[in-house]
């Protein structure tokens, strides 16, 4: 990761390139709870039904530690070598 | 819990007070924001404590909003203003309310977050004062709002003002490669640039002693806001060194003039772009080149100072080609063109002191040019005179060979045409600027448009002149002061360079000098 500051008068927002999209959802699955208070109850279910609908598919939970504060480069770069999708659960 | 006493801050109160921390006396701290719903909640309760007598300082994050919270509330409690949230950034606040208990020695004994009813109920009990507080009526539990300390888009500005640190740009993390991403995202003008990252803009800015954020200039088209700081970042991207900093914001100001109308010269569909020509002591000292190839490629500061200037157009102003940069052709000197002024190679005024600074000031100034540099072949002249006409003969086919009084030029003399025009002190600077003025001049009726070109004044419009106007003599320069001059080049070759211009005069551009500043 590097950091680079905006050259622009800063009047658009950077715009990114989506990451490909699948077709199908088989592989590693993350689920990340921000830390907001019932997030994870949120996310329980969500799991649940997903485990439900797609047996194959191997769930990872993954949590914040504060909701307040972008993510850990840690926790990022370890989502990333670890799962194939994200579901992040932004806020209540 | 942290044993450590709490930083210190010195507040200003809605009663328009200074409230300084610590005390010397125990207290209790609470931190709010007006639009968190459960802030709302428990601002009677810190009503109640203070008209109880408990010493209590409540601060919250927004002036709008303390207002707010005052009057909704009817508050005799004054609220501190922590707008700048620096108070609150290092208090570490992550959620408002967050509520201390703090010893006399501002070290805090109780920390509580959000609203649990037996926590604050636990806290206010073992207080000495006795407030009236209807707890019934409160819910259980409520969780708190983020903290505005630490929302993303305010924790660059807060920590970099707290530690004094001049960068205030939006950063950009790029985890893929810098390189491909910024030329995604148009930064570049087609060419890699150097990734600007905090520690080198940090760098580029220690080449002037002006404050990063000072506002350097308003850039068209989009009138971005040019700071100081952003002109660094860009020179940064360019491949500037530090000390070709003052060259840059020099240029940036000369470019962002009335007079000189960047707007205009970026948009045109004749494909304008600024030539710049740096003169003064500050050309030698970083190193610019006015010797050989000093229209060409090879030198650092040459290539990078031009090429800023380009960037900054493009990246503050948004002068994108396709966008608002819309020439038809466009020309290589969109990329960069900038040189210096081989002065002492010159028995003649340097340009900038041709146009009023001193000898020993240095100074950028800027030609909006379309074109060139066109090469002057000539070898065989040998007399000034004739080589004066011989140039002149060249500059006829400015823009069209019929397109007569519309333009100005930059003319580059190179040493050995100089050594002739110069030989036995025949010709001044300005004998060689009248001898091109007045060479071949025509009237309106030379003009007219032919079988050969539709260039020039409709036959219609010409009969119907009175005969006095037909023969009205017309130059190819409006003026001699349009023919401009400069030295560079090596000892060795007989080719002069000319730029041509564009739209001369207040309708377009007027080339634009500045001083630049002395590090």
């Amino acid at each position: 990761m590097s950091t680079i500051l905006d050259p622009t008068n800063e009047n658009k927002p950077i715009k990114r390139t989506l990451a490909p999209r699948h077709e199908s959802i088989v592989g590693r699955l993350a689920l990340l709870d921000i830390s907001k208070p019932r997030g994870s109850v949120l996310i329980d279910e969500l799991e649940c039904l997903l485990a439900k609908e797609l047996p194959n598919l191997t769930i990872n939970r993954y949590a914040k530690p504060t909701f307040a504060k972008p993510a850990p480069d840690t926790l990022k770069e370890k989502i990333l070598s670890e799962n194939d999708f994200v579901v992040e659960a932004l806020a209540d | 819990m942290t044993q450590h006493s709490l930083p210190n801050f010195s507040l200003i109160n809605s009663s328009q007070e200074t409230v300084n921390f610590p005390s010397g006396q125990s207290s209790l701290i609470c931190f709010v924001k007006e639009d968190c719903e459960t802030c709302q909640t428990i601002i009677p309760i810190i009503e109640a404590l203070h008209q109880s007598g408990c010493n209590i300082l409540l601060i919250g994050q927004t002036e709008e909003g303390n207002n707010n919270l005052i009057n909704e509330h009817n508050l005799t409690l004054p609220i501190l203003n922590d707008d700048s949230l620096h108070t609150s950034f290092r208090f570490d606040i992550e959620i408002v309310p967050t509520l201390f208990k703090v010893d006399k020695n501002a070290v805090p004994t109780n920390r509580l977050e959000g609203f649990v009813k037996a926590e604050w109920q636990g806290l206010v009990s073992d207080l000495d004062t006795n407030p009236i507080v209807d707890w019934a009526k409160l819910p259980e539990w409520r969780p708190g709002c983020g903290s505005l300390s630490v929302q993303p888009e305010n924790v660059d500005r807060i920590k970099a003002e707290i530690e004094n640190n001049p960068i205030r740009a939006r950063k950009i993390e790029i985890t893929d490669d810098e390189f491909e991403f910024m030329f995604e995202q148009g930064f570049t003008d087609g060419f890699p640039v150097i990734p600007p990252t905090p520690e080198r803009v940090l760098r580029m800015l220690s080449g002037s002693r002006r404050d990063p954020q000072e506002v350097i200039a308003t850039v068209a088209p989009n009138m971005g806001i040019a700071t100081l700081e952003k002109v660094a970042i860009n020179a940064v991207m360019a491949g500037c060194k530090p000390e070709y900093l003052p060259v840059v914001v020099a240029a940036l100001e000369a470019a962002c003039t009335d007079d000189f109308n960047i707007h205009g010269v970026m948009a045109t569909t004749m494909g304008a772009s600024p030539v710049m020509v740096v003169n003064g002591p500050i050309a030698k000292k970083i190193g610019m080149n006015s010797n050989l190839s000093a229209l060409g490629q090879g030198n650092r500061a040459n290539a990078t100072i031009g090429r800023a200037l380009r960037l900054i157009i493009r990246n503050v102003g948004g002068a994108v080609p396709g966008q608002t940069e819309r020439p038809t052709l466009g020309n290589p000197m969109k990329y960069t063109m900038c040189f210096a002024e081989r002065e002492e190679r010159s028995p003649w005024l340097p340009l900038h002191v041709e146009r009023g600074f001193e000898s020993n000031d240095s100074v950028v100034t800027l030609f909006g040019m379309t074109s060139g540099p066109t090469l002057i072949v000539d070898q065989t002249s040998t007399s000034p005179t004739q080589l004066a006409r011989s140039m002149a003969m060249c500059l006829t086919h400015v823009h069209h060979p019929k397109a007569y009084g519309v333009t100005d030029t930059l003319l580059v003399i190179c040493p050995e045409h100089l050594d002739t025009l110069t030989r036995d002190k025949s010709f001044s600077k300005d004998r060689l600027k009248e001898e091109i003025f007045n060479f071949a001049p025509k009237t309106i009726k030379d003009l007219v448009q032919d079988e050969n070109s539709g260039v020039g004044i409709s036959p219609e419009k010409l009969a119907a002149m009175p005969e006095s106007v037909q023969n009205k003599v017309l130059h190819k320069f409006p003026s001699p002061e349009d023919i401009h001059i400069v030295i560079a080049g090596s000892d060795a070759g007989k080719f002069s360079g000319a730029f041509h211009g564009w739209v001369t005069g207040p309708m377009g551009t007027i080339s634009t000098s500045k001083k630049i500043e002395v590090i």
